[in-house]
């Protein structure tokens, strides 16, 4: 009786794996990783080559994935936790990453939006968007856990509005901020040949990870994702949690609206971030989170993004026809869905265990 | 208990503060005389409506008060936040039916059909001589434009057609998205390169700048035999232009032309090749070309960064007065619908006035 877990836990090893929360979205990068290698190894290949200004730089679809995608994985922090902590999702991140970029660029053009030089130091323009993103993320939040509206309702508030108060801001003009600074932030910084904006991802995984190690919002998020009225009874605040998860999205919001305005220099009120909360709540689907809330796991959700991302850069890789891009994507995202779905785990964690199962019994025997 | 109180105290003035912060940004919006978003602002719904629409309706009314010799217009556009177009726009049309120039202007501005059609039955309530319209929508405009005409009011459509009889408006003054599209074409033809290998970033697919401007490409690069390297939608995004055109410099094919349909993709596409070391513009390695002249990217062909830039023509109030001036001398038009002057500029000849005039 006591060898039999240990040889158990054995012949499923490949089953355990499969049932880890995290298989799906590195299972669904291997995947995209061996059809790139298959069809074109040279997909992988990175080359270091000079800027327009002389500044060394890699260059290669991989540097260009772990680039764009940054801004996502930032997103899919936030929406992880508001997903989990209210049991909805945020639908308005694209508007709020709209205003919050305008903000910046308000603030760094001054109120003539044609300034040669920059009005005020590069710091000032994002905490202040940071101040604002937060704000609304506040809005959203209090309208869910103050006054209970559905999240993807209350959202839908600034989803709506968020784009044209965007462009008030910038009294409906389109500022261009020439200094070359800012653009570091969105591109390279002298001398560095990797894209800042992975630093800046980088930097935002590593405080989120020391956040939940050292705090309990992790467990408290979960715990009222889970069920609000037994942790209440256990002495937790439900409203202040989720009210605080729309904010820490908002601070996601903020940093990836730098990147978005940072990369080139300007905004379109209009196409700035588009669908891009779309994006991110399939982050968190494709990382394997319940969307009902509950438990979840931001590695899984960034990994998540990064799928999204390397699966972007794949088909504009192939070339496909412009018209039939969201089909491809769609065709792709509804197998990774699937094979995400609990049921479908379950089933395949039985199979590779049945797979197993025999070949330990012959051996033992 | 008491920490909840202090929480709930918390929350509140941090709802307020942002309700305050929104009321803040509002207000600057409107002394810069852009109307806000998707409310439909006749006049005096504006009126009655909240003091921030009121201090901005200073700038666009023309005091309801009728004095004879005015012309009653009702304007319908849709919102002005929509892009740089429709800002410039806006301000062409707000500078131009002024009381100066012996107009009594309304304007209504919604992204959403059934807002703009109740706009117009009420301003043909109101009795207005001209009813201007940019419908958001082709569909649902016959019953209103009847009503129009049974009312006697004039209708004459600028910027967007609509599906409805000839009969039922009396000009349309509209940019042909195709002719665009020919213009730089035949420009690109006229540089002679030893070979043509395009990027094509083309915009939203389906919508009508995308239909025009792609067609022009395709039949000419099809008739001519140029090579279209990579024909990708990057919907009007910068930042999607630029991960196209990164993808085909990684994957080391070799282009010499890139053809963005509008500017911000021309900029995306610019800033991937700048980053790649690849020389653009004037006499370099790489011909850009973009559309719609916003000031910046004409800016971008005086320095010689850019190549060509094609307009789409926001300016239609001078038609428009064109066709009130006739129809109020008792003349007939021509032919019901105008297509619009663009023009196309070249960065070896664009001047700074071109620069003041056509930038939006």
């Amino acid at each position: 009786m006591t060898a039999r877990p240990k040889t158990a836990e054995k012949s499923s090893f490949l089953a355990s794996i499969v049932r880890k929360q995290i298989f799906i979205p590195i299972a669904a990068l291997l995947l995209l990783a061996i059809f790139n290698l298959i069809m074109d190894p040279s997909f992988f290949k990175i080359t270091l080559g000079h800027n327009i200004e002389g500044n060394p730089v890699l260059s290669g679809n991989i540097i260009s994935i772990i680039d764009y995608g940054s801004e996502l994985a930032i997103l899919a922090i936030g929406m992880t936790l508001v997903t989990a902590a209210s049991r909805g999702q945020d639908i308005s991140v694209g508007a709020a990453i709209a205003i919050s970029g305008s903000v910046v660029l308000r603030i760094l053009c001054g109120p003539n939006a044609d300034a040669a030089t920059l009005q005020a130091p590069i710091i000032v323009a994002f905490l202040a968007s940071c101040i604002v993103a937060m704000a609304f993320g506040a809005f959203n939040g209090a309208l869910v856990s103050i006054f209970r509206i559905q999240p993807m309702v209350a959202t839908l508030i600034l989803f709506t509005a968020g784009r044209s108060i965007a462009a008030w801001i910038n009294h409906n003009k389109l500022p261009v901020v020439n200094d070359k600074t800012f653009a570091y932030f969105g591109g390279y910084i002298p001398g560095i040949p990797i894209p800042t904006p992975v630093f800046i991802a980088i930097a935002c995984f590593i405080v989120i990870w020391i956040v939940l190690k050292f705090t309990t919002l992790g467990l408290y998020a979960q715990a009222v994702g889970i069920n609000e009225k037994t942790s209440r009874l256990n002495g937790l605040n439900p409203a202040f949690i989720k009210f605080i998860t729309y904010v820490i999205l908002g601070l996601c919001v903020a940093v990836a609206a730098f990147i978005k305005v940072s990369r080139v220099s300007t905004i379109n009120y209009s196409v700035v971030a588009k669908d891009i909360e779309m994006d991110a709540i399939l982050a968190v689907a494709l990382g394997g989170n319940s969307l009902s809330g509950g438990k979840f796991s931001i590695s899984a959700s960034i990994l998540g993004a990064y799928v999204i991302q390397f699966l972007t850069t794949t088909l504009y890789k192939f070339n496909v026809q412009a018209d039939a891009l969201p089909a491809y994507k769609a065709v792709v995202v509804i197998l990774l869905v699937i094979l995400s779905a609990p049921i479908v785990r379950e089933k395949l964690s039985a199979f590779f265990k049945s797979l197993r199962s025999p070949v330990k019994a012959e051996s033992k025997s | 208990m008491k920490m909840k109180k202090v929480l709930a105290m918390a929350v509140s003035t941090l709802l307020c503060g942002t309700m305050l912060a929104g009321c803040g940004s509002s207000n600057e919006s409107s002394n810069s005389g852009s109307s806000s978003n998707s409310e439909t602002t006749t006049e005096k719904k504006t009126d009655a409506a909240t003091t921030v629409a009121d201090s901005g309706s200073e700038d666009n009314n023309g005091g309801g008060s009728s004095s004879g010799d005015l012309i009653k217009v009702g304007i319908i556009n849709n919102d002005p936040n929509e892009s740089g177009y429709r800002t410039a726009n806006v301000n062409d049309l707000k500078a131009t039916f002024t009381k100066e120039n012996g107009f009594d202007a309304s304007f209504a501005y919604s992204l959403k059909n059934e807002e703009q059609i109740n706009a117009a039955q009420k301003f043909i309530q109101d009795e207005v001589d001209y009813l201007l319209l940019s419908a958001a929508d082709t569909a649902g405009w016959d019953s209103v434009l009847k009503d129009a005409k049974d009312a006697g009011t004039r209708v004459i459509l600028f910027d967007r057609t609509i599906d409805a009889d000839e009969s039922l408006y009396d000009a349309s003054i509209v940019s042909d998205m195709a002719k665009e599209g020919e213009q730089a074409v035949k420009w690109l033809e006229s540089q002679d390169l030893a070979s043509y290998d395009i990027i094509h970033l083309q915009g939203v697919i389906g919508s009508a700048a995308q239909k025009g401007r792609s067609g022009a490409l395709n039949d000419t690069a099809a008739s001519k035999g140029w090579n279209i390297i990579t024909q990708q939608t990057a919907d009007w995004n910068a930042e999607k232009a630029q991960q196209i055109v990164q993808s085909v410099i990684d994957s080391g094919k070799k282009f010499n032309v890139i053809y963005a349909e509008n500017d911000d993709m021309a900029k995306g596409a610019v800033a991937a090749l700048d980053r790649a070391n690849i020389s653009h513009g004037v006499d370099k390695d790489v011909v850009v070309i973009g559309f719609d002249c916003n000031k910046w990217a004409l800016e971008e062909l005086q320095k010689g960064n850019w190549n060509y830039d094609g307009q789409c023509n926001p300016f239609q109030s001078t038609y428009i007065l064109e066709v009130i001036d006739k129809l109020e001398n008792g003349e007939t038009l021509s032919q019901k619908t105008i297509i619009m002057d663009e023009k196309g500029f070249d960065a070896k000849t664009i001047t700074a006035e071109d620069v003041e005039n056509y930038g939006i």
